[in-house]
């Protein structure tokens, strides 16, 4: 019989590896599709999926019984897809500055829309809709990823990310409003 | 005159969260601009849902699994993972099996050669000296990486930094060691910035994973207060500097 994750999770805690790697198999494709939106990148996905069973493992003991286990690991993994996210902007902050002048992403975004026969046929919707989800700061993204694609609540999303739910509802308008920049020339001339 | 829908109540009622969303509908009933407002609105967010997530195969599962189980195996508890911090990167495994290496050769160089003729010994010494500049100064740096993205946090905000604790869980095996070589062979300012930069990675792996907004400033004051991010960084400059004069002079003492 399957174990509830309840009770995975309490044998897990008794060093029950078995109990563990079934929570592993179990949540894993889950998260990695969270881990892929808020980063947009399947490299970066498949290390979040892993940190995030790492860090689930090393705080176990202060998992607290009455919460959801997968809440839980999915509060991880947005915060671990954060971390990484913050990290690469670093990387690429100190790599590279802005370029003197450079053109507004989401006005180029905005900008030229071809017909909606070429976007059908090309993908370049999928195209846009990535660009425009980058476009967002770590915080929109990851707040906008939470409630569009997983549903959570504010209050919940304002949890998961430590932010106070005004922030947390702030993050998600900002997302909307960037993305109807980027995107409404698409839906417009359809 | 009719007052038009905000576009925070457009967002709020298409994700049905709580906020008058029964005015909402009414107002859309009455209102043509509205609702063609929200029907853009609509259309931006369901083609949102086109971006599409690649599939992971059904034993997707399994295969983390696989990766994941030396990582947790490697861990064991608190005792065994500070005897054996599996998850050092291969390159400073390499350069401690190095620097033992060449103890022990320096060891039996100086026990069995005959002592009118040093220069074994005296290569030997110098190409320890590299290693342990090099490892010394990569340290640093990841100790810096570590201390920057606490003094960048947002302020105001709590924090998650169990990726950072487990970092300088296991900087501070490494840091004790290349503190009592850098001691041993009389290296002060390196031996002293480590021995400042040991209670701090303590501090931070031992503290809670998660931090209030309180206490997420309690460590950045404390770790700005004693000025330790600029110690390791200036140090941190110098090693390098060190070790890229012994590359380049491979005869001298670069101390």
């Amino acid at each position: 019989m399957e174990l509830t994750d309840s009770v995975a999770v309490a044998q897990a805690r008794d060093g029950d590896s078995g109990a563990f790697r079934m929570l592993v198999e179990r949540h894993s494709r889950h998260l990695f599709r969270l881990a892929y939106r808020m980063t947009g990148h399947q490299e970066d996905a498949e290390d979040v999926v892993q940190e995030t069973f790492l860090r689930a493992y090393r705080q176990l003991a202060k998992f607290d019984d009455r919460a959801s286990f997968g809440t839980w690991l999915y509060r991880i993994a947005a915060n671990c897809s954060l971390d990484l996210i913050r990290a690469r902007k670093r990387r690429s902050e100190n790599q590279e500055g802005p370029e003197e002048g450079a053109p507004d992403p989401i006005q180029s975004l905005a900008d030229g829309a071809p017909t909606p026969e070429r976007l059908a046929l090309s993908g370049e919707v999928e195209r846009r809709v990535a660009g425009a989800l980058d476009e967002l700061s770590e915080m929109e993204r990851a707040a906008f990823v939470l409630r569009h694609y997983e549903g959570m609540c504010i209050d919940d999303i304002g949890r998961t990310l430590g932010v106070q739910p005004n922030a947390a509802k702030h993050s998600v308008f900002r997302a909307v409003q960037k993305l109807r920049r980027a995107l409404e020339p698409l839906v417009s001339t359809a | 005159m009719m007052n038009h829908l905000s576009e925070e109540q457009f967002v709020l009622y298409y994700y049905g969260e709580s906020g008058g969303s029964a005015g909402v509908r009414e107002h859309l009933d009455a209102c043509e601009a509205c609702r063609g407002e929200y029907a853009n609105l609509q259309r931006v967010l369901n083609i949102v849902d086109a971006a599409p997530v690649p599939e992971r195969a059904a034993n997707y599962g399994a295969q983390v699994w696989r990766r994941l189980e030396p990582e947790l195996i490697g861990r064991g508890t608190r005792w065994t993972r500070w005897l054996v911090p599996v998850r050092w990167p291969m390159r400073h495994w390499a350069a401690i099996a190095a620097m033992a290496g060449l103890v022990v050769a320096a060891f039996l160089a100086g026990r069995y050669y005959p002592k009118p003729h040093p220069s074994p010994q005296m290569a030997a010494g110098q190409v320890r000296e590299r290693i342990l500049l090099v490892a010394v100064g990569d340290h640093l740096e990841r100790s810096q990486m570590v201390l920057v993205e606490l003094v960048n946090a947002h302020p105001g905000q709590a924090l998650d930094i169990s990726s950072e604790q487990e970092r300088a869980g296991d900087l501070v095996a490494e840091n004790r060691l290349y503190r009592q070589t850098a001691a041993r062979t009389g290296d002060a300012s390196v031996a002293g910035v480590l021995d400042e930069l040991e209670p701090v990675l303590l501090e931070i792996a031992n503290g809670p994973a998660r931090l209030t907004s309180e206490e997420v400033d309690k460590l950045r004051r404390r770790i700005e207060g004693d000025g330790i991010l600029f110690k390791v960084r200036v140090v941190g400059s110098t090693v390098r500097h060190r070790e890229e004069k012994a590359a380049a002079n491979p005869g001298q003492k670069s101390l």
